[in-house]
């Protein structure tokens, strides 16, 4: 077994050495962030190489079977591909909510024809997806959503609208929550839905982000025509459909951002150290140090995690791992601005560099993680009733 | 002089009226998405009229006569409606350099000109990426008509819209620490875009030429009339935070009350209540330093180091707790460029940085009680 992993890793190297373009094992500035899809762009050629070469391999989604386009490898031999991916510091060759949230979602509970239809898209880029989940009233409160969508014939008919949707603006399909039975309990009259933004009736709106850039749109749907075999699931099944994708989100988005800083905190604060001394500020230093073996230990965790359920969907653990990544990220964020003192505070203009305004821009954006993919109120909800057993109040 | 309780009251809630109706968040927001830095020297002519610069002069210089008790309330106050204006570098920074130096005509005058609302200054100090009052490379010389400063200064608060800057500079033959006046007119300014879109630059000087009576104090290798500055501007600074703290406390308390999540008020779960419970313990806490400490400058306490060490540290970090509860209460709302949780967070960051961080006032304190 470990001789049969040890060939793999020999060989992963050799590949990566020959395929791994030298620009694409350098940190990454935001505009050549791969999002594939239809309006793909691509500013630095290499990026299209290194995604093409990926997906040739599988690469882009390796644990799925190689007929939806993935590399059908087992936990331990990904793990390896990771481990030599972060070795070279490669750039992550996709960035995807299909890859992360929704393909893992229909490899589980797709039909066949669903599977065929959307993974191969997911895992080459092509389809770029965005999350419908939140409404204006219905954050939290996910199952409290009221867009409404009516079953006709062959088809449904949507209306209402969402909001905070990431990236919509720029995408080209949406997986959607929409209430098919208003009479129902809450939890039983939703249905998980897959559609066209281009489909007539869906208007995007950008809201800008305290970080100035406009991440999240609100999103509207005025008599939006879906197809029938666009449900995933049961008419009014699902919720347990979009609870099982958040799972995999809380995974996707803990084990990403564990690992997605291009600086090292210590190397940060060594840029902007005492100009005399050259030291670091010992209180600063001690909780760097902390952040980092926490960070660490996130990273060891998550291994661990994956590892006891052979990385077959994950359960209420999932929380700890996105609880615990929001809270290690936020301290990265602070740390970060407060280590680069009055670099630390740069917004625009030519006095600062790109990596300073990227770095304070990053710790205003973090502070999103405690709130996207359910916020850490909820997540620590869940961590109390499902893992340790907690009665609710009487 | 110090106001008694009720009049201090009044005072407090009439600069409250006259900031909602002028200088509010409101009006902060509509300038900063014209332009990228906010100045507010606009309305520094009404609050000439109002008495706010000339708090702390002397009243036979033209001001009340009141002490930083008074200016401190004010401070608070634009603090909460997150009000740009150069009222701490002026009215209680520049003020406190003039008074605490040797009165000279020269340092009278400015004082009179500051009562009147004529003379806006800047403090520039710092030279590096972090707060060090000692490491100063500027240079002044001495000529037959005073003094030739050369030098750069970085992060400058208010130098955008000052007219005169309150410089560090070390003696170039004895390296001895000085503090100089010195009008704005031969130094160049350049406007640097912070988060908090206020007004912050870059400043350079070349050999230009002030008048003897520009330096207010010659120290050696530290400038005691500086350290004494630096603690009121650590003070009055540190009110600015309380205010600013409180009313993101009390917005985000607001919305505990309204929004409903699950059916229920969202402040109703116990696990926000204990949230928003330990919010309000932090700022007591705070609040309590931060009314000692000013209290501790109008007695002239051998306590004022301390205490201001003591009010920035614990005032930075409780203002960076409240800042990301503040965000966090409020969910994806809180996210947004629309919604005032943002301008709260990054002008708490830029105050959490000047004058010195949360960490160093930390070591500050310990060094001074001797640890
Ligand atoms: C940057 C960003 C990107 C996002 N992207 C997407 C996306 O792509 N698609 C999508 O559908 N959504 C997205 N979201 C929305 C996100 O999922 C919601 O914002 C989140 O679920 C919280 O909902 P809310 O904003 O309505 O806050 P609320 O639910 O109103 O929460 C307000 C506060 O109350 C707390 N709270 C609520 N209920 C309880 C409780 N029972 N116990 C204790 N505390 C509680 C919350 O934790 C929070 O602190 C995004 C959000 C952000 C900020």
């Amino acid at each position: 077994m470990t001789t049969e992993l040890n060939s793999f890793r020999v060989e992963v190297r050799a590949w990566l050495e020959r395929n791994c373009p030298a620009s694409m094992r350098t940190p990454m500035p935001d505009e050549e962030t791969p999002w594939g899809g239809r309006n793909a762009k691509f500013v630095n050629p290499d990026t299209k190489l290194w995604l093409d070469r990926m997906i040739d391999k599988g690469w882009t989604v390796p644990m799925w079977p190689q007929e939806y386009g993935g590399a059908g490898l087992g936990i331990e031999q990904a793990q390896v591909l990771e481990q030599e991916l972060e070795r070279i510091n490669a750039r992550i060759p996709l960035m995807s909510f299909g890859v992360w949230m929704l393909g893992p979602v229909l490899l589980e509970l797709g039909t066949e024809e669903q599977k065929r239809r959307f993974l191969p898209d997911i895992a080459k880029g092509k389809i770029r997806w965005c999350q419908g989940y939140s409404e204006p009233g219905a954050g939290s409160d996910l199952a409290g959503l009221r867009t409404k969508a009516e079953i006709k014939e062959d088809h449904f008919v949507v209306n209402g609208s969402k909001i905070w949707t990431s990236e919509a603006d720029q995408s080209d399909w949406i997986f959607c929550l929409v209430r098919t039975d208003f009479d129902a309990p809450k939890h039983q009259g939703i249905s998980f839905l897959l559609f066209d933004l281009e489909s007539d009736g869906v208007e995007r709106q950008p809201i800008k982000l305290i970080s100035g850039t406009s991440l999240f749109c609100q999103t509207f749907f005025d008599d939006v025509k879906v197809p029938a075999e666009n449900l995933v699931g049961e008419v009014n099944a699902g919720w347990s459909i979009a609870k099982r994708l958040l799972q995999y989100e809380r995974q996707s988005v803990g084990k990403f951002l564990n690992k997605s800083f291009d600086i090292q905190l210590h190397d940060l604060a060594l840029q902007y150290a005492d100009s005399e001394t050259g030291k670091i500020d010992p209180d600063l230093r001690s909780r760097i140090a902390l952040q980092t073996m926490q960070n660490e230990a996130l990273g060891l965790l998550i291994e661990r995690m994956e590892r006891d359920v052979d990385g077959s969907g994950l359960g209420a653990p999932t929380s700890v791992m996105k609880v615990a990544m929001a809270d290690i990220n936020h301290k990265r964020g602070e740390l970060a601005i407060e280590a680069m003192g009055a670099a630390g505070l740069a917004w625009e203009g030519d006095d600062f560099t790109q990596e300073e305004i990227t770095e304070v821009k990053g710790w205003l954006r973090g502070k999103a993680n405690s709130i996207e993919g359910g916020t850490s109120e909820i997540n620590l909800n869940i961590i109390a009733k499902r893992i340790l057993g907690l009665p609710d109040p009487r | 002089m110090n106001l008694d309780k009720e009049s201090r009251q009044i005072f407090q809630d009439s600069a409250r009226e006259w900031l909602v109706d002028n200088a509010s968040i409101t009006h902060f927001r509509a300038q900063r998405d014209k332009q990228s830095c906010v100045s507010g020297h606009e309305s520094w002519q009404e609050m000439a009229a109002l008495g706010w610069p000339g708090i702390m002069v002397p009243e036979d210089l033209g001001g009340s006569g009141l002490g930083i008790t008074e200016l401190g309330l004010i401070i608070e106050q634009a603090g909460h409606h997150l009000c740009a204006s150069p009222l701490l570098s002026t009215g209680l920074i520049a003020v406190s350099a003039l008074t605490l130096c040797q009165q000279t005509d020269y340092s009278q005058a400015k004082l009179r000109a500051i009562a009147l609302g004529e003379l806006k200054v800047a403090l520039a100090l710092e030279e590096n990426h972090h707060h060090n009052p000692q490491a100063v490379s500027a240079v002044a010389k001495q000529h037959a008509d005073g003094w030739l400063l050369s030098g750069e200064k970085i992060h400058v608060a208010e130098a955008g819209s000052a007219d005169a800057l309150l410089i560090s500079a070390r003696t170039e033959d004895s390296n001895r620490l000085g503090l100089f006046l010195v009008s704005a007119e031969n130094i160049e300014i350049k406007p640097l875009q912070l988060i908090d879109s206020r007004d912050h630059a870059n400043i350079a000087f070349d050999n230009i030429s002030v008048p003897a009576d520009a330096l207010l104090e010659l120290g050696d290798e530290s400038c005691a009339l500086l350290d004494k500055v630096l603690d009121r501007a650590c003070i009055g600074l540190a009110a600015e935070m309380l205010g600013t703290a409180t009313a993101a406390f009390e917005m985000t308390l607001e919305y505990l009350k309204i929004r409903e999540q699950f059916g229920q008020i969202i402040g109703s779960y116990q696990a926000l209540q204990h949230r928003a419970a330990k919010m309000y313990i932090e700022i007591e806490l705070a609040r309590s330093v931060v009314e000692k400490a000013l209290q501790a400058v109008d007695e002239d306490s051998p306590e004022v180091a301390v205490l201001a060490s003591q009010a920035k540290a614990l005032m930075g970090d409780t203002l960076q707790h409240i800042t990301n509860e503040t965000i966090q209460l409020h969910g994806g709302i809180g996210m947004t460029d629309e919604h005032d949780a943002g301008l709260f967070i990054k002008r708490a960051r830029v105050t959490e940085y000047l004058y010195g961080s949360s960490a160093y006032h930390r070591d500050r304190f310990a060094t001074l009680r001797g640890f």
